[in-house]
Order: C-alpha cells, then structure tokens, then sequence
C-alpha cells in the first residue's frame, strides 16, 4: 500500500484507507483510480499528486 | 507573433503556465517573479511544522526545473515598475519585456496594521515561502513562547501547527470568537475550546498596540494594557490583493483587479487571475477558485475564448484540533442559518428562501458531511448556455 500527496494542498490519498465518502473503497490502487479524478480539497487532477511514502 | 506574459510565480501563474501548455506546446511563454521563481506549496506554509518541513523541502521544482518543464522564459528576482499598457510592454528592473497577452498573478500582500515601539518592525508574516524560511529561523526551539496577531484562518492554521509542535501561543486580535469573519460563533468557540484544551491563550476582543523588546524577546502591549513577553511575534491579520501596478496602469480595480468571466481587465490585452483579481465579483484567495480559472484562461489564450466556471467550492481550514470546512453563502444572499452543535462538533446550514441549500459550515465529526453537502450545492458561477 502506497500514499500520494497532492502538490498544491498536502492532501494525502491513502491507498489502505480510500475514499470511501467519494465512492473509493478501502485499498483500491492509484493505478485503479479514474484519470479524471481530482483532488478532493483542491480539484486539482490525478497528475498533480506525487508518491509520498511506502506503507509496510 | 503571440507572447503570453506571465506576472507572477505563485500558484496562479505557474497553474496558468502549464494548463497552456498542455493545449500549445510552441507558443512563446515568459514569467516575470520579484520572488525566486521556486514552484511549491503554499498551502503548506502553515502546517509545515507538523509535516517537519523546512523551506527547501516545500520546493516541488526549481525555477530552472520549471523553465525547463514548460519552455518558459523566467525573470527571477525582476521586479516589474509599470505596465505600458498602450505599448504593450512592461518595464521592470532588468529591462523591458512585451507582451500580446499580459496577465496579472501577483497574488496579495499581508495588511500591517499601525503598531508603536522599539520592535514593531520585527513583526513577522508569512505569505511567501521566503517568509517562511526566515520564520523558521528565527523560530526558537519548543516551549518558546510564539503570539500571533490576527485569530482569523491563517493564525488559526498556524496557531494549530506551533501547538502541536510544544509550543507557547497566544492569539490576540479584537474578534468574539476565532475566524469571526467566516465562521459563525458556536463553530468559532468550539475551535477556541479545543485549541484551548491544547494550550491556548487567548486574548480577543482587544489588539496589540504596542510592541517593544524585551529581556526574553518581545513584550506586547495591548489595548487594555496588559502585556505579554514573547519569543517571536506572528502577524496575521489578513491579505490585501496586490492591486498597485493595475491601478497605476488605470486598469479598473475593485475588491482585486476587476475582470469578467474570461478573465479579462478594462484592457482587453491584459488578464488577472488567483489571489489578485476580483473576477465577476469574486475575490476567492483559495486553490480551487485560481484551478478553475487558470483552466478557462488557457483556452482564452490559446484562442478558444472560455468563460470560468465555479463550481460550489468549499474550502478546507487546516485546524486539527477541530478540523473545519465552510461553503460560505453568497455574500448579502438571503436566507437562513441552521446551527447544530453537538459533542461531535457543529453543522451549521444555510438554506435560501425557497429551501435550497447554499452554504454550510461543518467541524469536527460534521466535516466528513463535505462531499455529500457539497453535491447539494448550487454552483458559484454556473455555465452559460
């Protein structure tokens, strides 16, 4: 499991946790999410979020 | 020949730079920053002691890096005098560059309310990530002693970030509750509440008049002449939208530089957009607002004219202790407020006369009521037909 970081806000997505408000269930990959998703707090788009950390 | 000039390195100019680049890879693209020209996160600057980050690591890319990235031209350091708008051009301290298309991404600058003594002048404020890099090296070790001027959004976001990191802080400032000018009270003092059980003290409804050194740093002064000595003083009283160069140029200026729905000034070759432009009315120094516009202004640029669109854009306040998230109404909109508050926090809505959700206010447990509430929510400034 990975997290991702949005450049602009910090909005961290938590692979282990989702988004589970947004329809995003609990370990679903970066990979599986929809290119045209966006960042919840600041809608900027999946391109704009970096690895941030490896979670064991 | 088309040549776009960009004022401006912040997240409006450089969001602009490569939202046209991803529509034209050829046209000419220059940026003119009185800053370094670094690309990062501004949003940052005010919880970057909890994510234990010093200046250089909010740097997402060089200004270099940057230039390479969007094959864009980069005056760092360049301060720009006047806008000659009927020559197209502008002159600043390194020469003078022209322009098809100027826009205006000049962002806001902190309001410096009128203090008395020997170290007022040593009041700091972060609005840059050069500012915070002087912060944090004038920022002692924890438990010193921090007091912020101004209880509003950032000295509350920074208020939360020094706290958790063992901090002293006091906020001073002549409002009834934190963040009065956004929040209604009952979610105002269950920040203060929670803020308070972490430490907090809090001295409202009253400003620092006076600010002089003293053995330990600072002493404050404040209007019902108790004092407070400090480590190092933090001022964040609000932002004023960089407005000076637009006014000079006689550019119609307002709440911001004064634009429409493509983002145009009273000139028809010069743009504003992010924290500096009042656009439809609109001055919204937030990120989603400046994303939506940088989108629409690409496509005007690049010849497809596109007018912006807001969504309901609600905006996160990065508060921890008591995290909040607030849609706020239209400003003079007609309607009713709701609040509820419970252990769990405060939901606060706002409905219209005919019953139409349009504006909230959640904390606490309510915040994770954002996306659901949102998609309630009547857009800010809907698509045209």
């Amino acid at each position: 499991m990975k997290k991702y970081q949005c450049i602009v806000c910090g909005f961290i997505y938590d692979e282990a946790e989702g988004l589970p408000e947004e329809g995003i269930a609990a370990g679903t990959r970066w990979g599986d999410i929809p290119d045209d998703w966006e960042c919840p707090e600041c809608g900027v788009s999946k391109a704009d979020f970096e690895m941030v950390e490896m979670v064991a | 020949m088309e040549k776009i000039l960009i004022l401006g390195s912040g997240l409006a100019g450089y969001s602009l730079a490569r939202e046209i680049r991803a529509i034209d890879e050829s046209i000419e693209l220059r940026m003119i920053t009185a800053d370094a020209g670094d690309f990062y996160s501004k949003p940052m600057l005010s919880n970057g002691l909890a994510q234990g980050k010093q200046s250089h690591d909010l740097i997402n890319a060089t200004a270099e890096t940057m230039s390479e990235r969007l094959k864009m031209s980069i005056d760092s350091n360049c301060r720009v005098t006047t806008i000659d708008s009927e020559h197209q051009r502008v002159v600043t301290d390194q020469g003078e560059r022209s322009y098809t298309s100027l826009v205006l991404a000049l962002g806001a600058q902190p309001i410096i309310p009128a203090m008395r003594g020997d170290a007022e002048q040593h009041r700091i404020t972060v609005n840059s990530l050069y500012d915070y890099h002087r912060f944090r090296q004038q920022l002692p070790a924890p438990p010193a002693h921090v007091a912020i001027i101004g209880p509003g959004l950032i000295g509350c976001e920074f208020a939360n970030d020094l706290l958790g990191q063992g901090y002293q802080v006091s906020l001073i400032g002549p409002d009834p509750h934190p963040i009065s000018t956004l929040l209604p009270a009952i979610t105002g003092e269950a920040l203060q509440q929670a803020m308070t059980e972490a430490g907090a003290h809090w001295h409202l409804q009253q400003t620092a008049a006076i600010m002089d050194q003293s053995e330990q740093g600072y002493r404050l002064t404040l209007t019902d002449a108790s004092t407070i000595d400090c480590d190092l003083v933090l001022s964040a009283v609000g932002l004023l939208p960089q407005m000076q160069l637009a006014a000079e140029a006689g550019l119609k200026t307002a709440r911001g530089v004064v634009t429409d729905r493509l983002l145009r000034t009273s000139n028809e070759r010069i743009y504003a957009l992010g924290d500096c432009a009042e656009v439809a009315g609109f001055n919204l120094p937030y990120v989603m607002p400046i994303m939506n516009a940088a989108r629409a202004l690409a496509k005007t640029l690049t010849g497809q004219p596109s007018e912006v669109v807001y969504p309901a854009m609600p905006v996160v306040i990065k508060t921890p202790l008591h995290p909040i998230v607030i849609a706020p109404p239209q400003r003079g909109a007609a309607g009713d407020w709701q609040n509820h508050q419970d252990q769990q926090g405060t939901e606060c809505l706002f409905h219209d006369p005919q019953g139409q959700l349009s504006g909230f206010v959640l904390s606490g447990k309510y915040v994770e009521r954002k996306q659901a509430l949102t998609k309630q929510l009547p857009p800010l400034l809907p698509a045209t037909a």
